[in-house]
């Protein structure tokens, strides 16, 4: 990403006698620092560093925490170049502040690669302040000292803390050169480190959005129309009989039931009847008739084109087809959507929730309101997960709006109901696949058509194969719908890795191939001479197939059916292998083996859960997951009908990670795309069935 | 501890909007997810679906009284194994493991995974949690922990 915004590294002296350091996290990497000095607020320093002379170091995460361990991953980094003791770090969330931080925001599994270097700027910029300050302090050549821990070291054994310094550095100007530790003496980085939010967990703390409780703050509930369908008339005359309802009102649309409790709104709720126009509802028979449409159509946009496709097919000794289709399927966050919005009379408006993209809610809501966007205040909550689903600020606009209307603080809730029946999805799509292979069952031409329903283009076009394959072919229709669908963790790729990764080893069996060897000769193929542009590295792709060969015993386990994935996901590389047993006559998926590329593992802890947690979401929502739609209305609508994978439904797993000290990309989202590949192929090497929808229903 | 509201109020409401008590969790409003799970009279409880007028009298523990200072073996044990991701849920989760600790306090690997199945992890920490129930059945073996504290309502 590249910044217009002026880079600078700043210090200042607190009023409390803190050293403080501000550090501009994201900015583009490897700008100049310079040093801006700035009078300091009281109780509210524009700064992500702070060091008090009792020496405790307070670190700011601006990013906001939706489980994917952010706010546990940045101040590793920043602790570890400043080179402190990790129990005398404090770690506080940050709340929107876009005049000191950019890209603040849960989304693309982008932060750490985004900030990286930012973040050991800050702390080796702070390490070197602190020598400097002892240095001069001891009259000797910063050169001769060292830190560790918290302290400076000097040349005849004096120590000094970063606290008892902190006066002498806050005086010293900015150092805008400074070196970086050498990995092997890492301390943090690279080891397990706690979250930091785990002991507010476990003892049941007021963290997330839901547990927001302001003064004089009403709950809402809203009913929300069919998809497609808009509100004629409702008659909320009982409900507002009820005891606690303030009001009921309509936007939009929509039924808001104002009260002065959550079971007060929901009980009036259940006695307000909506009457509507039903304008053109769709149903599955509708979807499917799109993608039929779509699968036919001569008007599909061209993602991709290599080689001549149409040529290579007719030349081929043999050709392998298939088509794949999954679901609209819900997010399904453990916390279902909440916001709160107080819309106050001096037109200043205080925003309070989760969301993973608190800028644009800011922005969503100025232009909502018609007003300046300095007037409003975002505060961010820890999320109980979104999976994308926090992408979408819907909650936030109806919250602001209905405080408008009512003119009182309000908190928008969300039943799961709400929450799974009105939007937002993964979209819904279908694929078609056509492979053409020479005599010797190499594939010599590739075809890709993706058919989605609100997805955009539904092709990740440039990814492997491609680049690898002579004749290749990519296109896409979106076929628009009143189904509101959004991105849902690891956009697009979530199904179409599946999809992808099931094919290629149908591709590998009709050509005579080793699933594992004939994406090993791609490779070196896409290496030596790649066609077209290639947007993945082969290298790291190679080494994460051969090292998830090795550690799974690729087809070397009597008894066990394995199947191979592999996938290159927001510029991390994930290769799976799964194994499969019969048990009691049923394929059963007992064990997954994976192998990351992610560069720099930040904290193993934190990469651990990222890679076991996104296997468990793939593999529950490839088996399970669906939902039907009938004349604009989604079922089912809560976790009694839609499932998702339990406790004693899993397969354990092995998480293992590359060593090479390349800088890091993200985690939340590479493990799950190849996980239905993996699985699925497993499940055919036991079983001889190939799994073309989702859900799987084994 | 009395109150004045309607006595259909599922129990999960009357703690999180009329108590103050946020740490329990709303998830599904139909017992399917466990994210709300309190003890009655030392029971593991789905709350949002428990009319107040059923617990009357009864002795209610929530995630905020399972220990003084966050201490009970469950709480030390899911933090040392870094369980949770998003945290959602954990609650539900350590007051379910608690209430299986009472009863088998040396659980085997089947009981733990059973035991635990009826809660849900959407962020699919069920490795960790599976572990770290085991973890605090040793911590509690080794400690004789006794949680005493409990908030009633």
């Amino acid at each position: 990403m590249k910044s217009t915004r002026r880079s600078f590294i700043q210090k200042t002296a607190l009023f409390s006698g803190a050293f403080c350091l501000g550090f501009d996290w994201f900015q583009a990497n490897g700008q100049a620092a310079s040093m801006v000095q700035t009078t300091m607020d009281s109780g509210r320093f524009n700064a992500f560093l702070a060091i008090d002379p009792s020496g405790k170091i307070i670190l700011y995460s601006p990013n906001p925490e939706i489980g994917q361990g952010i706010k546990t991953a940045f101040p590793v980094v920043v602790a570890e170049e400043l080179d402190v003791d990790w129990k005398d770090v404090e770690v506080r969330q940050a709340n929107l502040d876009t005049q000191n931080f950019e890209r603040q925001l849960t989304g693309g599994s982008g932060a750490l690669k985004h900030s990286w270097e930012r973040l050991r700027k800050a702390g080796a910029t702070a390490r070197k302040m602190f020598i400097q300050a002892a240095a001069q302090t001891w009259n000797v050549d910063a050169s001769t000292c060292k830190t560790s821990k918290g302290f400076v070291l000097g040349p005849k054994g004096q120590k000094a803390s970063y606290g008892s310094l902190v006066e002498i550095a806050s005086k010293l100007p900015v150092p805008t050169e400074v070196t970086y530790k050498n990995r092997k003496d890492y301390q943090i980085i690279g080891k397990r480190t706690k979250g930091v939010d785990n002991k507010n967990v476990v003892t049941g703390k007021p963290v997330f959005g839901l547990d927001i409780d302001k003064p004089g703050m009403l709950i809402a509930q809203i009913i929300r129309p069919p998809f497609g369908a808009t509100l004629k008339s409702f008659d909320a005359a009982d409900a507002l009989k009820m005891p606690g309802i303030i009001d009921v009102v309509s936007f939009k649309n929509k039924v808001a039931i104002v009260g002065k409790s959550t079971w007060e709104v929901m009980k009036a709720r259940g006695t307000v009847s909506c009457k509507y126009n039903p304008g053109d509802l769709e149903s599955d028979a509708t979807h499917q008739k799109w993608f039929d449409e779509g699968m036919k159509t001569d008007k599909a946009t061209v993602q991709r084109k290599d080689g001549d496709f149409a040529a290579a097919l007719a030349r081929s000794a043999k050709v392998v087809e298939a088509t794949y289709e999954c679901p609209f399927i819900s997010h399904s966050p453990m916390e279902p959507m909440n916001f709160f919005a107080d819309v106050r009379a001096d037109g200043t408006v205080l925003l309070a929730g989760p969301t993973q993209v608190p800028q644009s809610a800011q922005k969503a809501v100025a232009s909502l309101l018609k007003i300046d966007e300095k007037k409003v205040e975002v505060e961010l909550s820890k999320m109980g997960g979104g999976f994308g689903r926090r992408l979408n600020n819907d909650f936030a606009l109806d919250a602001a709006e209905l405080s408008s209307i009512i003119k009182k603080p309000v908190k928008v809730m969300w039943t799961r109901e709400d929450d799974m029946g009105g939007g937002i999805y993964r979209p819904a799509a279908r694929y078609h696949f056509k492979a053409g292979l020479d005599a010797a069952g190499n594939m010599i031409a590739f075809y890709l058509r993706g058919v989605g329903i609100n997805a955009g283009n539904s092709t990740r076009q440039d990814n492997f194969p491609v680049g690898a394959i002579e004749n290749v072919l990519v296109e896409s229709v979106n076929q628009v719908s009143a189904v509101t669908t959004g991105p849902w963790r690891a956009p697009i790729t979530n199904f179409l890795g599946y999809a992808e990764q099931a094919f290629l080893d149908e591709v590998a069996e009709a050509g005579g191939k080793d699933p594992v060897q004939m994406r090993l000769d791609w490779l070196a193929r896409a290496k030596s001479n790649p066609v077209g542009k290639i947007t993945y590295e082969p290298d790291r792709f190679i080494e994460v197939i051969k090292q998830a060969a090795e550690k799974s015993n690729w087809k070397k386990k009597p008894g066990i059916h394995q199947g191979f994935s592999v996938y290159f996901s927001h510029l991390s590389y994930v290769a799976q292998v799964a194994d499969a047993q019969i048990v009691d006559g049923k394929a059963k998926i007992t064990h997954v083996t994976a192998v990351t590329d992610c560069g720099e593992v930040v904290n193993l802890s934190g990469a651990e859960n990222q890679i076991k947690g996104a296997i468990i979401d793939g593999m529950g929502h490839a088996m399970f997951a669906k939902l039907r739609f009938n004349e604009g209305v989604a079922s089912p609508t809560n976790f009694n009908g839609y499932r998702l994978i339990k406790g004693n439904e899993i397969p354990t797993i092995n998480a293992y990670f590359v060593d090479n000290g390349i800088e890091p990309t993200g985690l939340g989202e590479p493990a799950l795309p190849p996980t239905g590949g993996s699985i699925a192929n497993a499940l055919y090497a036991a079983t001889k069935k190939r799994f073309y929808k989702q859900p799987f229903e084994v | 501890m009395s109150l004045d509201i309607d006595p259909n109020t599922p129990l999960l409401w009357a703690l999180r909007d009329h108590m103050s008590l946020k740490g329990t969790k709303f998830g599904c409003g139909i017992a399917q997810c466990g994210a709300c799970t309190v003890w009655v009279n030392g029971e593991a409880t789905r709350s949002c679906v428990l009319p107040i007028s059923a617990v009357a009298n009864a002795d209610i523990t929530t995630i905020e009284g399972l220990s003084d200072h966050g201490d009970h073996p469950v709480q030390v044990a899911w933090d040392e194994l870094d369980v949770p991701q998003c945290g959602y849920c954990q609650a539900g989760q350590i007051m379910t493991a608690a209430s299986l600790l009472k009863k088998k306090p040396n659980p085997s690997k089947t009981e733990i995974v059973d035991g635990m199945s009826g809660n849900i992890c959407r962020c699919g920490t069920y490795h960790r949690i599976q572990e770290a129930v085991k973890l605090a059945s040793e911590i509690a073996s080794k400690k004789k922990t006794k949680s005493t504290v409990k908030k009633s309502a």
